[in-house]
This record gives C-alpha cells, sequence and structure tokens, in this order.
C-alpha cells in the first residue's frame, strides 16, 4: 500500500473560500458531502447519468460525483444550500414548494441548480427550454410535470420582482 | 352506540397510547406505522389527525417506523396506509377527544355536549374552560384499549381532512440533509458489500491484498463465505477497493439463470404450483378468442442506492433504515443474527423514492452483520448504482393468457384466464424466511426455500386483479406459479396487477373489435357497477373521446380501466400516443373515484406519478440476462423515461366525498399500460401483447 500524500486545494463553496484534501481523486460530491458538510447535493449513481449530484461550477451545471475535487480549484462551486443567499435559487425552492413540485425530493437538489443555471441564462424560458435544460436528470417518482411548473412559477415570480 | 368495526392496524395495536400521547406542552405525539416513501402519507394521516382531534396540524409531532415504540403495523405498502393507519388513527383521536371532554364535562358539572375543542382548548358554549389536553393529560389513562365506541366527525364537518395541505416533508428534502444517507455519526465506518453474481453463487478466492493495494488508505475485508466487505475510515478508498473486488471475483454454483430467462416462453415451461381460484366452464358456442400478454423484469430504479447504519454495543444493535417494514425486519435481523428481537432496535429514516421491495432490508442486514463484526462502531453501508439495479429484487415477469367465447351482441359468452407467474412477495420474514441476501451469502446458510404466493387476504400476488371488473359468466381464474425461480422476484408497486390489468384491458379492446363495437360502449355495455361506469364516461368526456376515431394512422387514443386490487380506488385513462418507429405518449387523462379523498393534490401527485412510471415500465423498462447476471449495471443499460418524453396528465377524482377512502397509491399502474397498449394498437394497426413497446417490438410489427 502506497501511502496518500495532501493534495491540498482551495475554491469557493457558496460564495465561502475553503481549502480541502483532494488527494487520490476523491470526487467533488465526496468532499461537498463529507469534509464539508453539504448533504443537499446527492449521491445517485456515480456516473453522470442521473444529475442528483449537480451543482454550479462557476454558473455551469456540473456533475459532482465522479469529477475530482482538485478540478475545481481557484473556481467557485454553488450547491442547494446556497438558497440562502442566492435570490433565484430561493424563488426556485418557494415555487417548488408552491407546487409541491417533488414526491421523494431525492432528485430536486441538482434539478433546481439547473434551473438556476437556466435562469441566468434565460430568464423567461418556455417548456421546451425547460425541458431540455432539465433531460439530464433522471426523476422516478414522476414528478416531472409539476417541476416544469414550477421553474415557471419561479420564472415568473422574478420577472415580476425586477419589473417596475 | 354500535362499536365501529376496528381496522386491523387498530385490532393488532389496541391501546391508545400506541398511537398518541400529550407529554411534551403543546404538542401532540401521533404515533404510525406506517412509513414515508415519498408518496406524502404522513401529511395525509396528520390531517386525519388533526380534524378528529380538533386541533391544528403544526401541534403534531408524528414518530413514524419505530420497531419497539410504534405500532406495529407491518409493511408501508399495498396501497393501505390512508385505510388502515389513517383509519386507526380516525377511531383513536375521535374516542381521545371524547374521554378528555367527558372529564372536562365532570369537572365543569355540565354536559358533554356543552362542551367543543378549539386548537386543543375546550370551551363551553364557544367561551374558554381554561382545561385543554395538556392540562388534562395526567387525569386520563391512555394505556387502555380503544373501543372503537366514539363516533368521528361527519364529513359535513372537516375542516382539514379533504383540503391539500402542502407536504411536511419537503421543505427539508429541497434544503439540504433529510435522508438516511445524509445521517452523521461519530466514529463512522464505511462499508461496501460485494453482492453475489446470483443465487447460491460460491465465491472463489480473492487476493485480498490487490484490494489493499487499491485502497491506498488503510482498510479492513470482512470475508465470511461468500459474503465480502470492504471496511474503513475514508469512503473513497473503501470504494476503490470494492471496486477491485467486483471486478476480480469469480463465482460458481448456486442457481445461475440462463439467458433467456426473461422470456415468456421459458416462464411458461418451468414446473409450476398450480391453483384453480374460480371455476368456470367455457361455452358451447360462438367463435373462440385468445390471446397471451407478458411482461418481463422491472428494475425498482430507485434514485438514490439503498443505505443503512447499525450499530452494536455487545448487547444491543441499533440500526437505521429505509425499509418498508420495520417490525417484520426487527425479526429476520435478530433470527439471522441469532439475536433476541428485543436486543434489537430498528428505526426508519427516509430515503429516496420506494415503490416496493428494493434493497433497503439488504442494506440494513449488511450494516447489522458488519456492526456485529465491529463492535463500538457505526457501521454506514452505501450500495452502488449497480447493486440497486441487479441486486435489489426485481418485479416479476409474467405471461397471462385469456380466452373468450363471443356470444350474442358480442358479448363474452365465457373467460378465463391463466397466469404464469414468478413470486410477487420474497419480503423479510414472508413464508418463515430471512430473506435477506447477505444471509444467503454467510456460511451455513440454510438451504432456499421455495416460496408461496402473496395472501388473498393481502390483495393477492400473481392474481391481483386477475378478476375481470365486468359483468362476465363464471370466470375461470387459474394461477401457474413459478416458486422455484432462479432470479430473486419481489414486492413492486401493484404486483400482478400490472400485468393482469394490460392483458385483461387489452383483450377487452381486442373483443370489442371483434364485436365491431366501440371500446368504450363496449366497456359500458358490460359493466352495472355505477362507479365504474361514472369513472369511465368521465375519462372519455374528460378526452374528448370519439367511436369514429380511424385506426392505423400513427396517432391514436386507448382506454384502460380498473378497480385495483378489485376493493381499492377506481381508475380510468385514456393515452394519446403518437408512433413512428417509437411511440411517443404525449398525454393521459384520468378519473379516478378514491372515495373521500384525504388531500387533494398529494393524491394527484400519487396518480400522476404512477401514470409517468407505468408509462415508463409499458415503453422502456425490461432487464435481459447474460451469463447470469442482470444487464443492468447503470442507468445507460436500464433507461427510464425522461422529461423529454414525459406525457401531459390530466386528472379529475370524482365526487364521492361520502363514501370512505380508498386506497390510490397503486392505482395507476395497471390502466396506464393498458391505455397505452390499446392506443398503440390503434394507431399501429396492429397490436404487440409483450410488454415493453419497444423500438424492436414497433419495427417488427411494422414489417
Amino acid at each position: 500500500m502506497s501511502a496518500l500524500a495532501p493534495q491540498m486545494v482551495r475554491f469557493t463553496v457558496n460564495g465561502q473560500g475553503v481549502e480541502v484534501d483532494a488527494a487520490g481523486d476523491v470526487p467533488l460530491l465526496a468532499v461537498l458531502r463529507g469534509e464539508l458538510g453539504l448533504t443537499g447535493s446527492r449521491f445517485g449513481c456515480g456516473l453522470e447519468q442521473c444529475g442528483a449530484c449537480t451543482v454550479l461550477v462557476d454558473g455551469e451545471p456540473a456533475y459532482a460525483c465522479s469529477r475530482p475535487a482538485w478540478s475545481v480549484a481557484d473556481r467557485s462551486v454553488a450547491t442547494i444550500e446556497a438558497a440562502e443567499h442566492d435570490l433565484v435559487l430561493a424563488a426556485l425552492r418557494r415555487a417548488f414548494l408552491d407546487e409541491q413540485a417533488g414526491q421523494c425530493g431525492y432528485c430536486l437538489s441538482g434539478i433546481i441548480l439547473s434551473a438556476r443555471a437556466l435562469l441566468a441564462r434565460e430568464p423567461s424560458p418556455d417548456r421546451p427550454a425547460i425541458v431540455a435544460a432539465l433531460d439530464r436528470h433522471l426523476c422516478r417518482c414522476g414528478a416531472h410535470n409539476r417541476i416544469v411548473r414550477a421553474v415557471q412559477r419561479a420564472a415568473a415570480r422574478l420577472a415580476e420582482e425586477v419589473a417596475p | 352506540m354500535i362499536a365501529n368495526q376496528l381496522p386491523r392496524s387498530l385490532a393488532d395495536n389496541p391501546r391508545l397510547d400506541a398511537w398518541i400521547g400529550f407529554d411534551r406542552p403543546g404538542q401532540v405525539r401521533i404515533s404510525t406505522g406506517k412509513v414515508e416513501l415519498g408518496q406524502g402519507v404522513l401529511t395525509a394521516i396528520a390531517q386525519i389527525a388533526a380534524e378528529e382531534l380538533d386541533v391544528a396540524p403544526t401541534r403534531l409531532r408524528l414518530v413514524s417506523g419505530e420497531a419497539g415504540e410504534g405500532p406495529n403495523e407491518g409493511y408501508t405498502a399495498g396501497s393501505y396506509s390512508v385505510e388502515n393507519s389513517g383509519g386507526a388513527l380516525r377511531i383513536v383521536c375521535a374516542e381521545v377527544r371524547a374521554l378528555f371532554l367527558e372529564r372536562t364535562a365532570v369537572l365543569l358539572d355540565c354536559a358533554a355536549e356543552e362542551l367543543d375543542v378549539d386548537d386543543g382548548a375546550f370551551r363551553r358554549d364557544g367561551r374558554p374552560t381554561g382545561f385543554d389536553y395538556w392540562r388534562l393529560a395526567g387525569d386520563i389513562d391512555l394505556s387502555r384499549e380503544a373501543t372503537g365506541g366514539a363516533s368521528p366527525k361527519p364529513v359535513a364537518a372537516y375542516r382539514l381532512v379533504g383540503r391539500s395541505l402542502p407536504r411536511t416533508d419537503l421543505p427539508e428534502k429541497i434544503g439540504g440533509g433529510a435522508f438516511i444517507h445524509d445521517m452523521r455519526m461519530p466514529d463512522l465506518l464505511h462499508a461496501r458489500v460485494l453482492r453475489q453474481a446470483w443465487r447460491g453463487a460460491v465465491l472463489g478466492a480473492l487476493d485480498e491484498r490487490a484490494l489493499h493495494r487499491a485502497a491506498r488508505r488503510t482498510i479492513e475485508v470482512v470475508r465470511e463465505g461468500s459474503f465480502l466487505a470492504l471496511l474503513g475510515d475514508d469512503e473513497a478508498s473503501v470504494e476503490a477497493a470494492a471496486a477491485v473486488a467486483r471486478e476480480k471475483a469469480t463465482w460458481s454454483g448456486g442457481e445461475r439463470p440462463p439467458d433467456e430467462v426473461a422470456d415468456a416462453g421459458w416462464l411458461m415451461a418451468q414446473p409450476t404450483v398450480e391453483r384453480v381460484i374460480a371455476e368456470g366452464e367455457p361455452a358451447e358456442a360462438g367463435e373462440k378468442i385468445e390471446a397471451t400478454y407478458s411482461r418481463g423484469f422491472i428494475a425498482h430504479a430507485s434514485i438514490g442506492p439503498s443505505c443503512a447504519l447499525a450499530h452494536w454495543d455487545g448487547t444491543r444493535l441499533d440500526v437505521w433504515t429505509h425499509s418498508q417494514g420495520v417490525y417484520p425486519l426487527r425479526q429476520s435481523l435478530a433470527r439471522a443474527l441469532g439475536l433476541d428481537p428485543g436486543a434489537v432496535a430498528v428505526r426508519h429514516r427516509q430515503a429516496a423514492g420506494c415503490y416496493g421491495h428494493n434493497g433497503a432490508d439488504d442494506a440494513a442486514f449488511d450494516a447489522a452483520l458488519l456492526a456485529t463484526r465491529r463492535p463500538g462502531r457505526t457501521v454506514r453501508v452505501q450500495w452502488t448504482r449497480a447493486d440497486e439495479l441487479t441486486a435489489s429484487p426485481f418485479g416479476a415477469p409474467m405471461a397471462v393468457r385469456l380466452r373468450a367465447a363471443l356470444g350474442p351482441q358480442g358479448r363474452p359468452a365465457d373467460w378465463g384466464i391463466e397466469i404464469w407467474s414468478a413470486p410477487h412477495g420474497q419480503r423479510p420474514g414472508m413464508h418463515g424466511v430471512v430473506n435477506l441476501i447477505g444471509a444467503e451469502a454467510l456460511p451455513g446458510a440454510p438451504p432456499r426455500v421455495p416460496p408461496g404466493d402473496v395472501p388473498d387476504a393481502n390483495g393477492f400476488g400473481s392474481a391481483r386483479n386477475a378478476h375481470a371488473p365486468y359483468d362476465l359468466p363464471a370466470q375461470r381464474i387459474v394461477t401457474h406459479f413459478v416458486a422455484g425461480h432462479p432470479v430473486r422476484t419481489s414486492s413492486l408497486r401493484g404486483l400482478g396487477a400490472f400485468a393482469n390489468v394490460f392483458a385483461i384491458e387489452s383483450f377487452i379492446d381486442e373483443l370489442a373489435e371483434a364485436a365491431g363495437r366501440d371500446p368504450v360502449a363496449y366497456r359500458l355495455s358490460l359493466l352495472a357497477d355505477p362507479r365504474a361506469r361514472a369513472t369511465i364516461e368521465a375519462v372519455a368526456a374528460m378526452a374528448g373521446w370519439s367511436p369514429d376515431a380511424p385506426a392505423g394512422e400513427g396517432t391514436a387514443k386507448g382506454i384502460g380501466f380498473s378497480r385495483y386490487k378489485n376493493k381499492a380506488a377506481y381508475m380510468a385513462a385514456i393515452a394519446e400516443v403518437e408512433l413512428d418507429e417509437e411511440v411517443r405518449v404525449t398525454r393521459v387523462w384520468c378519473a379516478v373515484d378514491a372515495g373521500l379523498v384525504i388531500n387533494p393534490d398529494g393524491a394527484a401527485n400519487q396518480v400522476e406519478g404512477g401514470v409517468v412510471q407505468a408509462a415508463s415500465w409499458a415503453l422502456k423498462e425490461s432487464v435481459r440476462f447474460q451469463d447470469g447476471r442482470a444487464g443492468c449495471v447503470q442507468w445507460d443499460d436500464y433507461p427510464i423515461l425522461r422529461f423529454s418524453e414525459v406525457p401531459a396528465v390530466e386528472i379529475r377524482f370524482m365526487d364521492m366525498a361520502s363514501e370512505p377512502p380508498l386506497g390510490l397509491g397503486e392505482v395507476a399502474q395497471g390502466p396506464t399500460a393498458a391505455a397505452i397498449g390499446n392506443a398503440v394498437a390503434r394507431a399501429l394497426g396492429a397490436r404487440i401483447r409483450d410488454l415493453p413497446l419497444s423500438r424492436d417490438r414497433i419495427i417488427e410489427a411494422l414489417l
């Protein structure tokens, strides 16, 4: 057994600077859920196929389950826990609750982050744009239609808030 | 006064204090043996309890799934929760409210009828009395048995039941750490378990040095017989070693399934236990029509792989699990580990969506066994995606043969159904067997005992919904039960109902076609039950059903109907499909009669989810086997319906609030598949009788 030397990397998570040991290609998801205690990002497959682990890296949706933590060195990561200080994420969360858009809820934090990236790019997306943005996510409970409606509701509410 | 007939859950757990307590000021403890699986059951149960007690729902503290503390209600399964647990709590809470009001009446020297309850405070003629549940809690002994003597509220008085209260568990699930996967314990020991390649497979020699090398940090290897686990403080190292173990493991012996195990023909050729459930003689005359339908293995395919934690201190075992049945699991764990059940605490913690007997119990055994091997540490077992897809029990493959003779006016003059099926119930403890795969891998594991079918009293297994809901001459119902099936199959949402309703409703359409009748009109001509008729008529109106719609044009609508378990909720569905080489389900309309609906939005969520999941099963899902192993180790091998493929769904609940609540969690599975199958047959101009309605089968039908 060859011992593993520490490999410290720095990045920001939800606006806070962190420094963690990323030795041995430890996945970003493991660092987020383990050392950083941010359990809102879920382990679903470890294969970049279901989207449950989705976070934002520099604002773009990214699978956290298999990419090594060192790959986000000096970059900015956002998780669902950022809803505390991100108005758009907070609006999405509120809209998901208003629509009761979910059953088990396991897939939702990843979906909400993909929706967050979509709304940054396209503040008033139509249904096909939402479906396209969420098609990388799997939901087994069948809450898809409610989820799409929740994203539409969040977009509409945000548009009202910024309107004069 | 005539006592209410006690629901089964209350007969099994008659003491009032098993269900309710006022031990914390301003709060009410409500205990239920049913657990939250993402179906919203705790919200519905809270509504029922708060309604009968007249307290704000926010005062309730729900305790759910605690073996040894809360009521034993078996499994959270079979769409029974609202009927049984909700039914029990309705009676318990009405009785407790009456006991408190009687006591208050004595103290105030007035009649109990002069009193009412406002958010837990007792009022006389609308004015405060100074008494409430908490002040009088010490006066009233709830360690007595329920009598069922108090009358629950009439429906007209409901303020909470029948309203769409938001789910109490969703905010935390959207936010952060609501799941068993998120539990943090001091001194955690991470574990991965190597799954046997097939049942009874014997693990060959494995070079443990390669596992340590791959880990790169300190890990431990626990090997007992064919049970192999990797443990360590660092989860990534444990996973790295486990990946090598999976790659290097060699397997022999056991019940290796053949590659054709998923074919209906293979299933029908196996030795079976035959049972005639209903006799019915074939008619002499009339055109004879016969057809055979099938479905293969369906994976639960939960989004979150199973997880469990366990801690053993030398005398007591604590287990945290997302099992559907904490009491039966406790019995099986104790038996498998040679412990007294009283020394085992099993607590439910929530996880990703659960649609039947998945890997939760097996993961709990993995953790429990390993905890006893590492006393003092809390062992956390996390299954992989491949474990979840291949080692959870599968939904049972089935073949269903129907026959009828057409009599006058095209009505069936006789009717027969024969069902071939793998087992639908191999949960822990069922049929007197431990039923935990980790235990099967241990040295000296007892030989496997072929299981029985699910008992009739539980709504049947293979024969669930085998009885066609139409007014037919004596129906002959026969099951051919493949008890010795080599692949582990068990309960998946709807059990036999999915394939049976698909087959019966497809066959009814085939008969309608042979009789030259419209499928909706034909069904109505065979149905006297007014609730069934109203449900079908409602969905036909919603979908704008037209008897004159052309066939073979690449787009069409189809209908499916059933009453789940022939005794729970009714549902009629109409699906609209478009097809070229693939089927797209564009819209589904549903009419549901579930009697009194406790939470309409929650119920709609369940039905809509069932429609989408059933559409996924019907269009895409089937597990193939190769070299003895299930060929679905990742999502790419086992596609499910995606956002871009999900139909629009419209649901209407029949206004039946005066009728008792009927279970609806599984009602959508059969009717949805049948509606899609019938729509595809019409759009294609040819019928596909084997599920899934895959691209290959469409192309074959087009040729």
